[in-house]
This record gives C-alpha cells, sequence and structure tokens, in this order.
C-alpha cells in the first residue's frame, strides 16, 4: 500500500518526559487529514517530528513509502513536504513578493547559485506571481512583511508553504486568531492551495476541522486516540470523554 | 500568457525605476570617481581617496555578512589582511618574474588578495559559519586573536614586526600605467573600488544573497524552503571574504607595505564602526560611512588629538538615535521632504539638526579644555580668539549652555512630533 505521508510507532522523549507515544498514523495522497487534541497534547511537536525539526526518539515518519525521519529539515523539504508555522514564521524585512520567490527558488533548480540574476529567470518570477494571485497578495506584493496586518500574515505564511510544490502540506494551525470572516477566507485559500495534494491539519477551530478534513485523529497526552471519519469522531464516545469534555463537537456543520 | 506575462512583470520596480534605483547611482558615482582627477587634486587628496577607496570595498564586503547575513564578526580584518599579504607576497613573485607570475601585471593583484580572502573564508568559515548569532561573534572574535598572534609566529609569510614590503612598478604595465606615480594609481584604485561596488551589489541580486537575507530574517523557516542556513552563511562568508581580500590588494599595491597590524582587532573594530555608522539596513550606507569615516580618519586627527573620543561618540549616538545609520538620515530626509507636510517636517529637521550642532558646540568645548588641562602643558583652547582656561568662567558657560540647550531643542523638535 501507498500512503503520502506514513508514520510507524513513533516516539519523542524530551529527558524523562515522554511528549509523543507509539503515534502511527498512514495519511493516503490526497488526503486531507486533521488532528486535533487539547493544549498540550503534543501537536506541535509531532509537526516538528514529521517535518525533521525534532528526531524521534524510536519509530519512523515515512513520506511516500521512503523513510525521511533523522533527515535534516532542509532535506526533508526538498523530498517535497512542506509546512507551516502557528506562530506567522515569514522574512520579516523582506517584502511580499521577495518572501514567496524566495519560497520558489529551490523547486526551480535556482540551488545556490550566485552567477545568476534573481530578477531575469522568467520561471521564478511567473511561479512566484501565480502564488501570490493564489493566495490573493498579488496587491501587497511590494509592502515588507512586517507591515502586513494579521491575517495577510498568516495567508503569506500559507503561500511559502506551497511555493515549492511539494505535495504533502503540514498547517498548523492557520486559522489562529482570526475572526470569522478571516477564518472563511482562509479555509477558502486552503481548499483551493492544497488541492490535488496531501494535507494534514492541526487546528483548533472544530468548524474549520469538520468542513475540511476528510478523516481525524485525536490526539490526547502523545497519543492517537481514535481516527475516523468526521462523522465517526462526533460519535465517538471515548473522544467526547477524553478530549471534549462538557464542550460539544458542532453537531451540523453546512 | 500574454495577460499573465503582463501581471507578473507588473510586480517588480518598473524599468524606470530600476534605472533610476540601479544603474543611475552607479553611474553617477563611476562619473565622479572619473572627474575628480580633472580638478588637479593636491597628493594629500589623492592619498584620502586611495584609503576610501579602499574602506568602501572593506565596509561593503563587511555589510554582506552584517547587514545582508546578520552575522555580527568582530574578526573582518582577517580576511582583508590575509588577502592583503598574499598580494603582497604575489607582487614580490610578480619582481622576482619567477614562472607564470612575469606575465601577471600587478594591476590585477587585487584578484589575487579575493582569492586569499575567499580561500581564508572557506577554511575559516567552515566551522564558525555553523552558528550565527554569539556563537559567531565569539567564535570571529577569538579567530582574529588567534591569527593577529599566528602573524608574529609566522614571520616568513608575515614579515614579523616590519611586515613585508615590495615595490609595484614591476611586471607588465596594464593599461600603460606603470603605478609610480599618486596619479596613476588613482586609476587603479578607482577601477577595483567600481569594480567592487559592482560586484557585491550584483550579489545582492543573486539567489543566494536574497537567500542571505531570508536567513538573516528567519534561519529556521529558510529550512522550510528547503535550504541549509548554514551552507548558505558559509557560502556568504567566503565571499565576504574574498571582498574583503579584493580590497586587502588594492591596499598592497596602494601602500607597498603590509604589516601585522592590518589584521589586528582595530581594523576590525573600525570595519564595523564604518559600516553601522553609514547604516547597515542600506547597501550604499558602508559607502557613506567609508566616506566619512576615513576623513575623519584622516583630517579630524590633524584639528584635534581627542578625534577618537568624537568618533565613540558618533558611533555611540547613531547606535541609540539613529540605527539605521547616515544613509537612513539621508533618506529619510528625502522621503520626509515628498511626505505630506514637507514644510512642518524641514522644520522640525532644522530644529533637530541645530539642536544636536549645539550640543555638539559643548562637547567640543568640554574635551578641548580637558585634553588641554589634563596634558599639563598649560596649552589653552583658543577657538576664534577666545581664551578658554579650565578655570574662566565663560569656558564652562560654553560648556554647558549649548548642551541644555541642545538638549532641550532637540526634546522640543521629538515633542513636536509626537504631538502631531
Amino acid at each position: 500500500m501507498t500512503s503520502a505521508l506514513s508514520l510507524k510507532g513513533l516516539n519523542k522523549s524530551f529527558g524523562p518526559a515522554s511528549i509523543i507515544n507509539d503515534v502511527s498514523l498512514d495519511i493516503a495522497p490526497g488526503e486531507r487529514h486533521a488532528i486535533i487534541g487539547p493544549n498540550g497534547a503534543g501537536k506541535s511537536t509531532l509537526f516538528n517530528l514529521i517535518s525533521g525539526l525534532y528526531t524521534p526518539t524510536s519509530g519512523t515518519v515515512s513520506l511516500n513509502d521512503e523513510v525521511i525521519s533523522g533527515l535534516p529539515a532542509h532535506e526533508i523539504n526538498k523530498k517535497g513536504l512542506s509546512r507551516s508555522f502557528q506562530v506567522s514564521n515569514i522574512f520579516t524585512n523582506m517584502t511580499v513578493r521577495e518572501n514567496v520567490r524566495c519560497g520558489v527558488l529551490h523547486s526551480l533548480g535556482q540551488g545556490y547559485a550566485f552567477w545568476k540574476n534573481i530578477g531575469s529567470n522568467k520561471a521564478v518570477q511567473e511561479k512566484t506571481w501565480e502564488v501570490l494571485e493564489h493566495c490573493a497578495l498579488t496587491d501587497k506584493a511590494n509592502v515588507p512583511a512586517a507591515l502586513l496586518p494579521y491575517a495577510d500574515q498568516r495567508a503569506l505564511e500559507i503561500a511559502i508553504t506551497i511555493a515549492g510544490g511539494a505535495d504533502v502540506i503540514l498547517l498548523d494551525e492557520p486559522t489562529a486568531g482570526m475572526s470569522n470572516t478571516e477564518t472563511a477566507r482562509a479555509v477558502d485559500l486552503i481548499r483551493r492551495a492544497t488541492e490535488g495534494k496531501t494535507l494534514l491539519i492541526v487546528e483548533h477551530d472544530m468548524g474549520v476541522i469538520f468542513d475540511l478534513a476528510d478523516r481525524i485523529s485525536v490526539l490526547v497526552y502523545g497519543e492517537i486516540i481514535a481516527t475516523d471519519k468526521p462523522e465517526g469522531i462526533r460519535g465517538n464516545a471515548a473522544v467526547r470523554e477524553a478530549y471534549l469534555g462538557d464542550e460539544a463537537l458542532p453537531e451540523e456543520v453546512a | 500568457m500574454s495577460d499573465t506575462t503582463q501581471t507578473f512583470q507588473n510586480l517588480a520596480p518598473s524599468a524606470g525605476a530600476k534605472f533610476r534605483q540601479r544603474t543611475l547611482p552607479i553611474l553617477i558615482f563611476a562619473a565622479i570617481l572619473f572627474a575628480i582627477p580633472m580638478t588637479g587634486p593636491s597628493r594629500t587628496f589623492y592619498t584620502i581617496a586611495h584609503q576610501m577607496g579602499i574602506n568602501i570595498v572593506f565596509a561593503l564586503s563587511y555589510n554582506m555578512i552584517l547587514g545582508k547575513g546578520g552575522l555580527l564578526s568582530f574578526g573582518h580584518a582577517v580576511y582583508f589582511g590575509l588577502g592583503g599579504y598574499l598580494a603582497m607576497h604575489a607582487m614580490n613573485w610578480i619582481e622576482a618574474g619567477s614562472g607564470i607570475w612575469g606575465a601577471v601585471p600587478v594591476f590585477f593583484l587585487p584578484l589575487v588578495g579575493f582569492a586569499g580572502g575567499a580561500l581564508a573564508g572557506a577554511i575559516i568559515g567552515w566551522p564558525s559559519c555553523r552558528k550565527a548569532g554569539t556563537t559567531f561573534a565569539m567564535i570571529s572574535l577569538g579567530v582574529a586573536e588567534l591569527i593577529f598572534a599566528a602573524a608574529f609566529m609566522f614571520d616568513s609569510f608575515f614579515g614579523g614586526e616590519q611586515g613585508i614590503s615590495g615595490d609595484r612598478m614591476n611586471g607588465y604595465e596594464m593599461f600603460n600605467l606603470s603605478l609610480g606615480p599618486i596619479d596613476e594609481v588613482y586609476w587603479f584604485i578607482a577601477f577595483w573600488t567600481v569594480v567592487g561596488v559592482i560586484g557585491m551589489w550584483a550579489f545582492t541580486r543573486t539567489p543566494l544573497g536574497k537567500l542571505s537575507e531570508a536567513t538573516r530574517d528567519n534561519a529556521q523557516r529558510v529550512q522550510f524552503i528547503g535550504y541549509n542556513p548554514q551552507r548558505v552563511r558559509y557560502l556568504v562568508f567566503i565571499f565576504a571574504g574574498g571582498f574583503a581580500g579584493l580590497a586587502g590588494g588594492m591596499a598592497a599595491v596602494n601602500y607597498e607595505i603590509f604589516t601585522p597590524d592590518a589584521l589586528s582587532l582595530v581594523p576590525s573594530g573600525f570595519v564595523l564602526i564604518m559600516a553601522y555608522v553609514g547604516g547597515i539596513t542600506y547597501f550604499v550606507g558602508p559607502i557613506f560611512g567609508a566616506i566619512l569615516l576615513t576623513y575623519m580618519q584622516s583630517m579630524l586627527s590633524d584639528f584635534t588629538e581627542a578625534w577618537l573620543l568624537y568618533l565613540g561618540v558618533l558611533f555611540i549616538a547613531i547606535v541609540m538615535f539613529a540605527p539605521r545609520g547616515i544613509a537612513g538620515i539621508v533618506f529619510g530626509f528625502f522621503d520626509g521632504l515628498r511626505g505630506d507636510n514637507p514644510g512642518r517636517f524641514l522644520g522640525r529637521w532644522l530644529m533637530r539638526l541645530a539642536g544636536i550642532l549645539l550640543m555638539l558646540t559643548g562637547l567640543i568645548v568640554l574635551v578641548e579644555i580637558s585634553v588641554r588641562w589634563s596634558n599639563g602643558y598649560g596649552e589653552v583652547y583658543e577657538p576664534f580668539g577666545l581664551h578658554l582656561d579650565i578655570t574662566s568662567v565663560l569656558s564652562w558657560v560654553l560648556v554647558i549652555l549649548p548642551a541644555v540647550a541642545g538638549v532641550w531643542l532637540t526634546r522640543f523638535a521629538s515633542k513636536e512630533e509626537d504631538g502631531q
């Protein structure tokens, strides 16, 4: 069986503290998979393990059936896995256009070139424009990233993430701190930007999750207690007990 | 398709803007360099101009790692010095005329310096570029001390305290320049200054140059666009070392001597100050800084023995009150004039300028009186025919009054700004 992303017996401990316990998960190509769980469940740690920021204590991560755990983050990115961050992680002193342009460089074979003019490569300009338009950022192209409004910074975060053309996209709370209208726009952007790609998303907004995800995994204290389709998760008694407490899952999602 | 082409090109600055912002300044710079000899300058002028050219290239190379790369180095003179030493040896090889060196014109020695600086950068940068931030700064300091100490141990390469000297009037005469008279050396310096400036400007436009800025802003994110930030830093460091070596090669030909002092902490600190005072967030900043500080170094030291003190005050003032440096002040001034209310802006600006000049007056009187008093020769500071003794009331009035008035005026100007 081929899976876009596969975690097998993944463990991560920091000293005596075990943050991720025996997590196994298979995500099919093209699937939109969400991870939910209470604060401190280890969602961000899991992302850091997959994207290569941390090395697993034991277990493996495979991308398209190739083991990637243990590789440095930039090598993993080159193999087609890209991620965004919970806090905006952008190149603050550069313009929006330059941010995205940096994101497309590698996929267009620019490497570490010091003999090419970045401005005269047509493919780079075209791809940059394409990504900017995709993320509705063309009118802010020459604004320094640090001066962008918050919602646009989040959009830029996604733009950089998808700019390299990775097949597997990890989004860490893309709508955190957004208003309702901004969230709706962000969900729309995510849907368009990850068309035909594999998406793994961590999110707190249940509306977004149930709207977007094909399958959901619930992570509690570093363990996955359930993986199922949204309807299954909604009806899962263990999930309700462990994670939701008195807060109810939305019964109806438009 | 043609629509797409149209739109994506619109995002970049227009051709006119590119010409104004990029090509034109370099043309003007080259034109000024070309025009200078026509004014029949003095020997002193040439001497200072040559030092400026060398420092412009040196300071720009430093800013490749500080301003564009976000790496604070306390040992950049190491690459200037090692490049310069190699060029100095090459000059002697040319004089000996052995092997291929007989065919190499002295004019191209800065390229030897570039190679030497880049090689030193490649060797020293390998361990030191693994970490940024404080670690990098500390390693650079350690390396600078190490190389300086080594310079007194390996006499055959560094020549001990006397250094290595040579004669530039040997070998093939490029462009019919014997490089003997100072006005012929001028063309050599001008040529390599322009080459250095254009080369380093072009570097900022390459993928690697842009990745350097990205790594400065956010090294972690660089990993997630598929690049290794350590490798970006390392490659940039090699180039910065190379261009510092180019400046070293220029200095070798200009002075015909290199001593271990050239790679000590003193020039390393001076290049930091030049770049920072000029403004590290702008490409041209270090050029401004190099011109001003070289001038101060050469001319101000004739006027006052306390010039290093003024230099220190200038540096601290820039760090505290104008972190974008002289370039920031200059461009900020023109931006303000183009702003909503140029009259009001100009008024405040002049008020602030007056305030600064007043504070400076108080400072100068204080420093000059103190220096003479401290020397104990009974010398008295006599500007404009005044007799400013340390015991005279007038002296202290001239210290305190301008200082207080200056502080008040600048604060008033700032308050006006906040109030609007």
